[in-house]
């Protein structure tokens, strides 16, 4: 006999997963969706796009630093944390409003992001949520440094923590995902981490590698990325920011690719692809265009969205303006908890 | 501490020149809004080493605020007295190191959310400021070069693609003895206009035989600086207690000669040149960065008649399983990637060039080095136009300046 439509309800509910890929850090839309940047998107332009409702204009009011602008997406307030310190953000996170209002275990959110100091964004310091309710945090570079420890080659330009501020790694104050982890969790070696990590050309593939491998031996409903191959436009090589925009369009379409391939995914995931923010104009005298995000010019606060996946239109453009700290209402929507502190709205064409 | 409450003796750590010109006009400075006054004394407090054309700005604004009354200078920092700043933002010594405080200001504004209207007021202030002062008639158009390209044997790309609505693109030019002819062009205007800083020859590699009269900085005669920079920062990162801002600190205070630099040299160049990596991103770890961070810096400070900057190939940035692999050598060069930037870099020179005085006379040139590939932007040559026309550099230099 089959299941009544209500509990077939909850189970799709369940099996509902979404996966938020932060864009980063910081690309403008010149060098993206404007007209004179969409080549550097081939990917998105052609196998994204089309597949996808996408918000053409996403403000971002708060601070832009990448680190406190990551937390102020995942927990919709601008946060106001110190960017060089790995602390906990102040408010609830969406991992937290999800575990605890949907009642799931800690396997079910997960956070892969680049440097040190992300390893708090998990969980907040609010009070009923916090300890023991947010996402499982892993750090790759964090990982492959701990990997390759006692090695002696030079690769402290590849694992320095962030390009905002190449000279500084904040401290780890515990939480994260260790090295023996690696084995019992994602069921990989650390040899085979070692191995696999010299055949790729950036340390946002050695994030997407573990995300794969995340996909395949966990399944977490909520699985967030965070990218940064494109900081490397605090260095000031045109060329390079290109490139990283380049490998981060290639790596979001094989992505969403994997997720057609996965069964615990296919059919059921939402994907979300967002900036954090923008970059400095080229004409604002107070900074150096592309290289940094410092003028909180317009450009610098403007960015975009795509989504795309699961209960999302296709191939429909919004141009009405919204704000990054939307995002989590809307993903509370979308699965069914109460974002109850965050000062964003529901994307009411997403919820 | 408010700025009502300054005295004069509290310049006593200031540079000669600097502690004359701040208690020449400590009346102006007593009415100051905090959230203003640091800003200038951050200015102030350099001024022994600093730029003609930067004394004059300086000087030109005290002046005006000296003549202001009590009630126009309320009017004019009006929106500036309406932000409010923390207990430690007021008490922090900023007279003594107020770049440090404008630095904090600047957090403090991020996270209180009051950026956007500083940034209002700031704006607004410099607009006004430059509405009430004259700026000198220039004795000559102001001249930008850039040579981009260096070790490229062939490129199929367009180029100066962001440039070439503003000028006329040439497809023909005769490339031999190119940088030699635009060297020449610009020493043959500090000859005729000599300025103090004002024709400047910046390389981002070797640099060639060029005028004495040119104002000269290169990326490889700084080398040792950049090493000694660099084995400085890593020994102060290890220390106790170092975070970030006080790795900032440290470095705004290091002075030329901790970095070996010799004492009897040009104390105004080799400053700037020591912050040109000290408050660059990225100058110390690629060239064309540091080159194109030079031409900007000297745009705004010593605000040339002629820079030309040449750009030379970067090291490259290895890929990560390059990087983990215990095999590889010295960094290589990337022509490529490092034409890719210096094309961006050039047209950053000319938004920076037009942000000057007499901009709308003003005439830009882009090269591809070696190649027939160049740009000129003048008053006098159409925008957006192309032309075929075989000329080589020199004759490109005369038709841009004419």
């Amino acid at each position: 006999m089959s299941a009544s439509p209500f509990v077939r309800g909850i189970a799709a509910a369940q099996k509902r997963k979404v996966i938020v890929i932060t864009f980063g850090g910081g690309a403008r839309d010149q060098e993206t969706f404007a007209p004179e940047g969409q080549e550097n998107i081939p990917h998105m332009m052609k196998e994204l796009i089309p597949q996808a409702s996408f918000f053409t204009q996403v403000m971002n009011q708060g601070i832009l630093g990448h680190y406190v602008a990551t937390a102020s997406l995942a927990t919709g307030v601008y946060e106001t944390l110190n960017n060089f310190s790995a602390v906990p953000p102040d408010h609830p996170t969406v991992f937290e409003y999800f575990r605890k209002d949907l009642k799931r275990p800690a396997s079910d959110a997960w956070v892969v992001a680049p440097s040190n100091g992300f390893n708090r964004i998990g969980e907040s310091d609010a009070r009923s949520y916090g300890a023991g309710m947010g996402a499982r945090v892993v750090l790759p570079k964090h990982l492959l440094t701990a990997a390759m420890s006692g090695s002696t080659t030079d690769y402290d330009h590849l694992l320095h923590d962030n390009y905002e501020n190449p000279l500084s790694t904040p401290q780890l104050a515990g939480g994260e995902f260790e090295l023996q982890q690696l084995e019992m969790i994602l069921k990989l070696s650390v040899d085979d981490f070692k191995a696999h990590a010299l055949t790729v050309s950036s340390p946002d593939e050695l994030s997407m590698y573990i995300v794969r491998r995340l996909m395949q031996q966990e399944s977490p409903s909520l699985l967030w990325i965070t990218m940064h191959d494109i900081d490397i436009a605090h260095a000031g090589a045109y060329s390079l920011y290109v490139d990283a925009i380049r490998r981060t369009d290639r790596l979001c379409a094989e992505l969403w690719k994997a997720v057609q391939s996965e069964p615990e995914y296919a059919g059921n995931t939402t994907m979300f692809i967002l900036p954090d923010f923008g970059r400095d104009a080229d004409e604002d005298a107070g900074g150096n265009g592309f290289q940094h995000h410092r003028t909180g010019d317009t450009a610098s606060r403007t960015t975009w969205m795509m989504a795309l996946g699961a209960g999302v239109k296709e191939g429909v453009v919004y141009d009405r303006p919204m704000q990054s700290i939307d995002l989590v209402p809307t993903l509370g929507a979308m699965m069914g908890f109460s974002a109850a502190q965050s000062q964003g709205l529901p994307v009411t064409e997403l919820a | 501490m408010v700025p009502s409450d300054l005295k004069a003796e509290q310049f006593a750590g200031y540079p000669p020149e600097a502690r004359k010109l701040a208690v020449a006009h400590l009346a102006a400075l007593q009415q100051l809004p905090l959230s203003f006054a640091p800003s200038l004394l951050r200015e102030v407090i350099d001024y022994d080493y600093k730029f003609p054309a930067e004394c004059g700005a300086i000087d030109k604004e005290l002046a005006n605020l000296s003549s202001l009354t009590s009630s126009q200078m309320k009017e004019w920092f009006q929106a500036f007295s309406q932000f409010s700043l923390s207990e430690k933002l007021q008490s922090f010594d900023w007279i003594n190191q107020p770049g440090q405080f404008v630095e904090q200001l600047s957090a403090y504004l991020w996270t209180t959310h009051q950026l956007d209207g500083f940034r209002k007021a700031a704006t607004d202030y410099g607009d006004r400021l430059r509405s009430v002062t004259t700026p000198e008639p220039l004795p000559v158009r102001r001249l930008g070069i850039a040579v981009i390209g260096q070790g490229v044997s062939s490129y199929n790309s367009p180029l100066f693609r962001n440039l070439r609505k503003h000028g006329t693109y040439f497809d023909k030019v005769k490339p031999d003895d190119g940088l030699e002819q635009l060297l020449a062009g610009a020493a043959a205007r500090a000859k005729t206009h000599p300025v103090p800083y004002g024709h400047w020859y910046v390389d981002g590699g070797q640099g060639v035989s060029h005028s004495q009269l040119l104002t000269y900085v290169s990326y490889q005669a700084l080398e040792p600086v950049r090493a000694s920079l660099l084995k400085n920062i890593h020994a102060e990162i290890e220390r106790p207690g170092m975070g970030p801002e006080e790795l900032r600190t440290h470095l705004a205070r290091i002075t030329p000669s901790e970095l070996g630099m010799d004492q009897a040299g040009d104390a105004v160049l080799d400053r700037f040149q020591v912050r040109l990596f000290t408050e660059g991103s990225g100058t110390q770890i690629f060239s064309t960065t540091f080159a194109q961070w030079t031409a900007r810096e000297a745009l705004r400070r010593a605000q040339p008649l002629t820079l030309l900057v040449r750009f030379a190939p970067r090291q490259q940035q290895k890929p990560m399983n390059e990087l983990l692999s215990a095999s590889h050598n010295e960094a290589e060069l990337d022509p490529i990637g490092s034409l890719v930037d210096a094309d961006m870099c050039a047209y950053y020179h000319w938004i920076n060039q037009q942000r000057l005085p007499g901009a709308e006379e003003s005439s830009f040139l882009v090269w591809f080095e070696g190649h027939s590939q160049a740009l000129a932007v003048s008053p006098s040559l159409p925008r957006g136009a192309q032309s075929s026309s075989t000329k080589d550099l020199g004759e490109l230099l005369a038709l841009a300046v004419s």
